[in-house]
């Protein structure tokens, strides 16, 4: 979470949601969340599960690299 | 009624004087078929109370539509946290426990204006050339 809003502070490009994933149960669904906290990108997974910052950084800028290939 | 217990009280409050500059908090809430949002509600007006540091606006989800787009809010309970400017840090539903304290954070990141992230993130996010949503899901604590 917190690495997420770090991200959406230092890029304008960025936005960046907590989800309390119990109150918005649809959610929970089409994002296929098993296990919290998960990170998804542009609507797809990035990260199950937390990371360290570099990490962190990579796989989510990393599912924006994966697109189309 | 309180959200925060006493003593939780006592150490948001000793964890909020470390806010630099200014924080806004903006909050959107609707009064029917939304279970948490009332205890969102008390939750950022208590917290918004506990420094001067911090303000706290609120809008009404379902009356005040435009408000809620300018944002990008989609859901409630939503809370946006500003500092100078929107930066499209969002909570949605009521963040306790450790999200709680990570909501402690986010305000202390904002009120430095400086994302504390490392020479290389910052330098990655740099060569970010397309809009990027991330959506991190937790649960309560």
């Amino acid at each position: 979470m917190r690495l997420a809003h770090q991200m959406a502070y230092e890029s304008d490009l960025v936005r960046a949601d907590g989800v309390v994933v119990t109150e918005f149960p649809y959610l929970a669904q089409r994002y296929s969340v098993m296990a919290v906290p998960k990170t998804v990108a542009n609507g797809r997974t990035a990260l199950d599960g937390s990371a360290p910052e570099a990490l962190f950084v990579d796989a989510v800028l990393g599912t924006l690299e994966r697109r189309g290939s | 009624m309180a959200i925060l217990r006493e003593r939780d009280r006592v150490e948001v409050q000793r964890r909020l004087q470390g806010l630099k500059e200014p924080v806004r908090l903006v909050y959107f809430t609707q009064e029917l078929e939304c279970a948490t949002c009332r205890e969102g509600h008390l939750l950022v007006e208590e917290l918004a109370g506990l420094s001067d540091k911090l303000s706290l606006e609120v809008h009404n989800f379902l009356l005040d539509r435009d408000t809620a787009a300018a944002y990008g809010v989609d859901k409630v309970p939503a809370t946006a946290i500003l500092g100078d400017d929107d930066r499209g840090i969002r909570y949605y539903g009521v963040p306790s426990g450790y999200e709680f304290s990570a909501l402690l954070d986010d305000l202390l990141m904002v009120s430095r204006r400086d994302s504390g992230l490392s020479d290389a993130s910052r330098e990655k996010l740099r060569r970010l050339a397309e809009p990027l949503h991330l959506q991190v899901f937790v649960t309560p604590t």
